[in-house]
Order: C-alpha cells, then structure tokens, then sequence
C-alpha cells in the first residue's frame, strides 16, 4: 500500500539509524506496537458490551418467529442467560484463540466468514489505494505548483466535491453512467458467473481473484477480474483521491517556500525535479501519518461500495447480517476491521518513524 | 464512506502536523498576536467567526467561503420550511384522486418523479433536509458540549482521569467512524427505527463518534493554556478551578471550534448517510432521510431509473459541500501559510489606519 512511495525513502534514514546506535527506534517500534493492546482491548470491550445493551443476539435475530419457550431454550443453549461478565470474559478468551463465534442467522463460524471474505475488501482497498495515488498525488503537486492560479482553483473544487460525494452515490452514477447510458463495463460483482465458477475451482486459493488468475495462468479471467474492478476502484478511490491532493498540496506549499528549493532553482535543477523530488519527499511525512486514517476510512468505505457494487466482500456481509439482525456476525466483522485498523496505524506509524528520525517518543 | 472525517482526513491535521514538521515556516498555532489586536477593536459582530474570516478572505477564496455559506442557508432553508416548499408530504403516496404510480418519470405533477415506493422525489429530497439539519443540530451540539467539558477537565486537572480518556479517545478516534456509528445505533435503538426514535438514534450514534475529536483539541489547547502566566496569576489571585476552567481557559481553548464544527457537520450528514444506505435509516412513514432512498434506489440503476437516486445524492453532496467550503476556507484562513493575501495597496492602506487610529 503505502510501502510503493515509501521504500525508495526508507532505504537513507536507515542506515543513519544503524550509524547511531540507541537512537531509539527499536524501542519506539516495540512502544508503538505494545500500544495496540490497549486500543484492540478497549475496542472490543465496547464493542462486545454496546451490542449487548438491547439484549442477546439470539432474540434479536429470531424474536418474531420463535415462541416464548423456544427463545429461551435457544438462548440458553447458547449460553447467553448467563451472567454478563462471564459471557464477556469467555468471548474475550474465544477472540485471543482467533475464535469469533458462529453466526445466527445461517450458523457459520464468524472466523471462516472473516477468512472467505477478507480477502476481496482487502483487494478492492488496494485497488483503491491505487487509484488514489495516480490521482491525488500528481494533481497535488500541479495544485502546490500552480498555486492560486486556475489549475489549483478547479483541482482544489474537484478534491472538495470528490470528498463530499458519498461513495455510494459516486457508485451509483458510475454504474449509470458506464453500465446504463453508455454500458462498457460490467457493475455488479467480482467477475463474471463463469469467473466465479472457475474461481471456485482453485485449488488452495488465496482469495485474491487477481493473485489466483495469474496463477492459473488464465488472462480471460484475468482481464474480466480487473475489468469488474474498475468501477468500485474508481468510487473508492476517487474519495480519498481528493484527501490526498489536499495533503500534498498543503505540504508541498510549505516546502516549496523553502529556502533550499530557491537555492535548488539557482543551481539550474529543472522545476519538474524541484517539485517532484527535492519539495514532494520533506512533504512526505505528514502525508504518510495521514494516509493510516485513510485506510481506515477507507475499509468503512468498502463496506458502501461493496453493497453498490455487489462486491462479496466483508461489507456486503455485514450489511447482509445487519438485515437479516445477525449480530454476533456484525460484532465479529467490526471487532475484525478495528484490528486491521489498528495494525495499518502502527505500521504506518514505523514507516514514518524510518523515514523521519524526528519521529520518536 | 462517506464516513470521511474531516479531522481524519487530514483538512485540520495537515497543517497541525506540518508546522511540526517545518517549524520555523509556521511559528504559532493559529491567530497571529496582531490579529489579536485587530480583533479588540472590532465589534462583536465582526469578531463572530464566520464574519471575520468572510473580512479577512479575497478572491477564490472568498468565492468558496461565500458559495459554502449560500449552499448552507438553501439546506437551512429548506429545512425550515420544508412544509411550505414541498408540494407533498415526505410520507404521502397519493392525493385524493388516487396513488402517485411508482418510478414515473419526472413531469408537471411530479418535478423530480416518484421513487419505487410511489413518493414524490422532490417533497422527500425537501423533509430530507429537515432531518439532515436536525441530526447535525443534536449531533454535533451534543457531542460539542461532552467533548469540550470532557477536554477541559482532563486536559487541566491530568492525573489517572486523563491517562484513561485519552486512551479510550484515541481507541474510538482510530475506529471507522462509520463502523462506531453502527454499533452505537444498534446499541441505542436495536436496529429498529422510529420517528424520532430513528433522528435521535441517529444523532446520538454520531455523537459518540465525534466526541473525542473536541476532546483531543480542547485538552491538548487546555495543557498548553494550563502553562501561561495568566492562568498562574489567577491561581496566585485565589481563583477556583472551577473559574479558572470555565472562564480563563474555556475561552480561550475553543478558539478553533467553529472550525471543527463545521467540517464535523459535514460529516455528520455523510455517516447519516451512510447507516441510511446500510439500512439503518429512518422509515420512510416517519421522516424523509437521503440516505434511506438511496439505498431504496439502488437496484432502480440498473433499469435505468435514475431520477430517484440522481436528487436524493445530489442533496447529500450539495450539503456536504456546503459545509466543506466553510469549513476550509475558514482552516486555510487560520492558517498563515495559506491565506491569500489582500493585494499589497490596499492591504498596507487598510493597515497604516488601523495603526494610526491606534496610535491616536
């Protein structure tokens, strides 16, 4: 993800790490990393004890259609007449064995839920994130560039519009306009019928429709993967497309007004290269703190266009479970996506930390 | 989503973070200490936020700040006479000639068609605003008035109290907004909805949410106020904490408020938009909501319907964008590294009478 910018930066601070020993860095790493615990550990426990507020999952789920009788038979099978602490502290031990529960609604292990689908939300984020980057950061530069002057203006309406733009809506005029008035792409799901049937085919498959046509060495399926994604990418994308132009734009103004860009400029160093290297990686920084909230804006993200887009992924389940009140189902998928959250956090939190040594506790 | 976040993304943090980073580009957090002197002579009405930056803007900037506050007072508009401008109810399926008809194309009767349901487009996207502008109203006050309490007294007494909000804001501030919005409004209503059931559960989902955001602001302002010689001097003058809290530092710590304010607003509508697409929406008897009939048009798409998601989601972007516009000209203008400046003639013009009236 944000690894394609940040490994050509890594490679300096690096090793004027190693030439200062005790600078600290791996203590910071391991800080960082032991400051998960706390933020996964408080997430769950709200989490577990606001969806228990209105009552156990069983009677949410089936209270219309059972008797009296048979709701309590069934919830007590399911342990959920016991005392509230117990239940909480067997669910907490369940989730550290990676144990999320079986769904109500259709009596899945959460965790095979979780496995099967992670992978597509996953995909499309990339996808996404991709996306963002062609657009956000080039656009970003020209805005910093040409600042106030009308390239900026209409670049900096743009990112504003993209970022008030629901993804669902920005979804929907997208499969308007390319699947109804003008119909070149496909718009519901991740491939065709008989790329799915093929898909189901694999043998060990890694889920990523992308990673497992290459190795199938099939180009068709291949090609009708990628086309599918184009549409979600693109009203996933274009979102943060915007969040990112701003980042850059604000950024790079700050450093361009440094002085060492005008001495840059007096040495003869082309304007494209004074803007593209010597101003962009400085500015890189804070854009790289930032990007961690993205991708986490950008999973809540997934789960709107996925429902457009009738992408299986963990959105479309959940909002699949909220319909049908499976909540044990939509706690296992939110308490999953935090921890995602949180790993994307401390991850990109090192990577800024290797690239700017200022960055420390 | 949606659920994008203003302070998340990066419109607040980004010039928080890089004066960080370049220090000596930007010295001072925000208001420059002339600006302060500037601000003592004006009236109030001229100090009141959004008056102040609509004097200090020009050019493309004051034309998005100008645009954004149009935007903002149609939805205000709208909102409050939505009974007046919407020539049917937000739950009315016919006259008593007889049923609307499902998915008619826009006409006479009906401007912007009807939706699958059989409602009249326009009269929903109209009440649509009504309940927009009430969920932002509980929203964000609410969350305003914990977050800011919260911050303060946090943020001057410290201690254990401060350690354990400051873990769990972060904990929610680093979670999916969209996703917490979720939870809270299984949480408050079941996932059920009703009338003002569904408004208030809503709103209350979208408080929880931004409450940390207020907090994080206030309480790290608070601990920077809590070291300032006037602060001291009052203790040294026998004032309460109490006092000092409500007055010395509250007045000075939620300087940069509205701004928040308004980015959260805009977010406010997007997360309610988008539990409405989830689903968890008000029902359409009982109150007007985009996101609900966004959802409600999503298979209309495919079959080329496109009246009944086209004006609905161009309400919903038509607000945000309202509010963003607001709410950036106002962060570009705290800002001193991106504030446009008046053209020099008049700017030192403006300048040399301000200072000699001073001087008089």
């Amino acid at each position: 993800m944000s690894a394609a910018i940040s490994q050509p930066e890594a490679a300096e601070p690096t090793a004027a790490v190693k030439k200062a020993p005790g600078s600290g860095l791996g203590r910071y790493v391991l800080i960082r990393f032991l400051l998960i615990i706390p933020t996964i550990f408080i997430l769950t426990t709200l989490v577990f004890f606001l969806m228990r507020i209105t009552g156990d999952p069983i009677t949410a789920a089936l209270g219309g259609r059972l008797t009296r009788e048979q709701l309590a038979e069934r919830v007590a099978a399911a342990g959920y007449d016991r005392p509230i602490l117990v239940q909480y502290f067997e669910y907490m031990g369940n989730l550290l064995r990676g144990d999320f529960g079986t769904t109500v609604s259709d009596g899945q292990p959460v965790t095979e839920v979780l496995l099967t689908y992670g992978a597509a939300t996953v995909e499309l984020v990339f996808y996404a994130l991709i996306v963002a980057f062609i657009i956000g950061i080039p656009f970003g530069m020209i805005a910093a560039y040409k600042r106030d002057k009308t390239p900026d203006a209409v670049l900096r309406i743009l990112a504003i519009l993209g970022y008030a733009t629901p993804v669902f809506f920005a979804g929907m005029i997208l499969k308007l306009v390319f699947g109804v008035f003008w119909p070149i792409l496909p718009v519901a799901g991740r491939g065709t019928t008989e790329t799915e049937y093929i898909m189901s085919g694999v043998v060990d498959p890694t889920r990523f429709y992308i990673i497992d046509a290459i190795r199938i060495g099939n180009f068709e399926v291949l090609g009708d993967v990628l086309a599918h994604a184009v549409l979600p990418a693109v009203a996933l994308g274009i979102l943060t497309a915007g969040v990112f132009l701003r980042l850059v734009r604000t950024n790079l103004i700050g450093t361009l007004g440094q002085q060492y860009i005008d001495s840059g400029r007096s040495r003869g160093i082309s304007e494209f290269r004074l803007v593209t290297k010597h101003a962009y990686r400085p500015a890189l920084i804070p854009i790289i703190t930032v990007m961690g909230m993205q991708i986490a804006l950008m999973l809540a993200g997934a789960v709107l266009t996925e429902t457009t887009f009738e992408w299986k992924g963990l959105g479309f389940k959940l909002a699949e479970y909220l319909t049908a009140r499976d909540f044990v189902a939509v706690q296992g998928i939110v308490v999953f996506l935090a921890v995602i959250v949180a790993f994307t956090n401390f991850l990109v939190d090192v990577i800024a930390a290797f690239i700017d040594p200022r960055v420390r506790y | 989503m949606s659920a994008s976040h203003p302070e998340k993304t990066g419109i607040t943090e980004a010039p928080e973070s890089a004066q960080e980073t370049f220090a000596e580009a930007a010295p001072g957090t925000g208001v420059p200490a002339v600006v302060l002197d500037e601000k003592a002579k004006k009236s109030w009405f001229n100090r009141l936020p959004i008056v102040s930056h609509l004097r200090q803007s020009v050019g493309l900037q004051r034309g998005m700040l100008i645009t954004g506050l149009v935007l903002c007072g149609l939805v205000l508009i709208c909102a409050v006479f939505a009974p007046l401008i919407a020539p049917y109810g937000y739950n009315q399926l016919g006259t008593s000639e007889g049923n609307f008809g499902a998915t008619l194309p826009p006409s006479a009767e009906h401007i912007w068609g009807t939706t699958v349901g059989g409602y009249d487009v326009f009269s929903r996207v109209i009440w649509g605003a009504q309940t927009a502008v009430a969920v932002i109203v509980v929203a964000v006050v609410a969350s305003l008035f914990l977050g800011v309490a919260l911050g303060l007294i946090s943020g001057y007494l410290g201690g254990w109290l401060d350690r354990i909000l400051v873990v769990i804001a972060d904990a929610v501030y680093a979670f999916p907004t969209l996703l917490l919005a979720l939870v809270m409004a299984i949480a408050i209503s079941g996932g059920q909805s009703s009338a003002w059931g569904g408004i208030a559960a809503a709103a209350l989902s979208i408080t929880v949410v931004f409450i940390p955001q207020y907090f994080r602001v206030v309480r790290a302002e608070t601990l920077r106020l809590k070291a300032e010689p006037f602060v001291e001097s009052a203790i040294v003058l026998g004032a309460s904490k109490t006092r000092i809290i409500g007055k010395h530092i509250f007045r000075n710590a939620t300087r940069t408020l509205p701004l928040i304010f308004t980015l959260n607003s805009s977010e406010a509508i997007l997360t309610l938009a988008g539990l409405g697409f989830l689903g968890f929406g008000i029902e359409p008897t009982s109150a007007a909501e985009w996101g609900y009939d966004l959802n409600k048009a999503l298979p209309d798409v495919t079959s080329g319907v496109w009246w009944t998601s086209v004006y609905p989601g161009l309400a919903i972007v038509l607000t945000v964008l309202g509010f963003t516009l607001v709410g950036e000209s106002m962060n570009d203008l705290n800002d001193p590294r991106l504030r446009v400046r008046r053209k020099a003639k008049t700017k030192a013009g403006a300048a040399g009478a301000r200072d000699r009236k001073a001087e008089a």
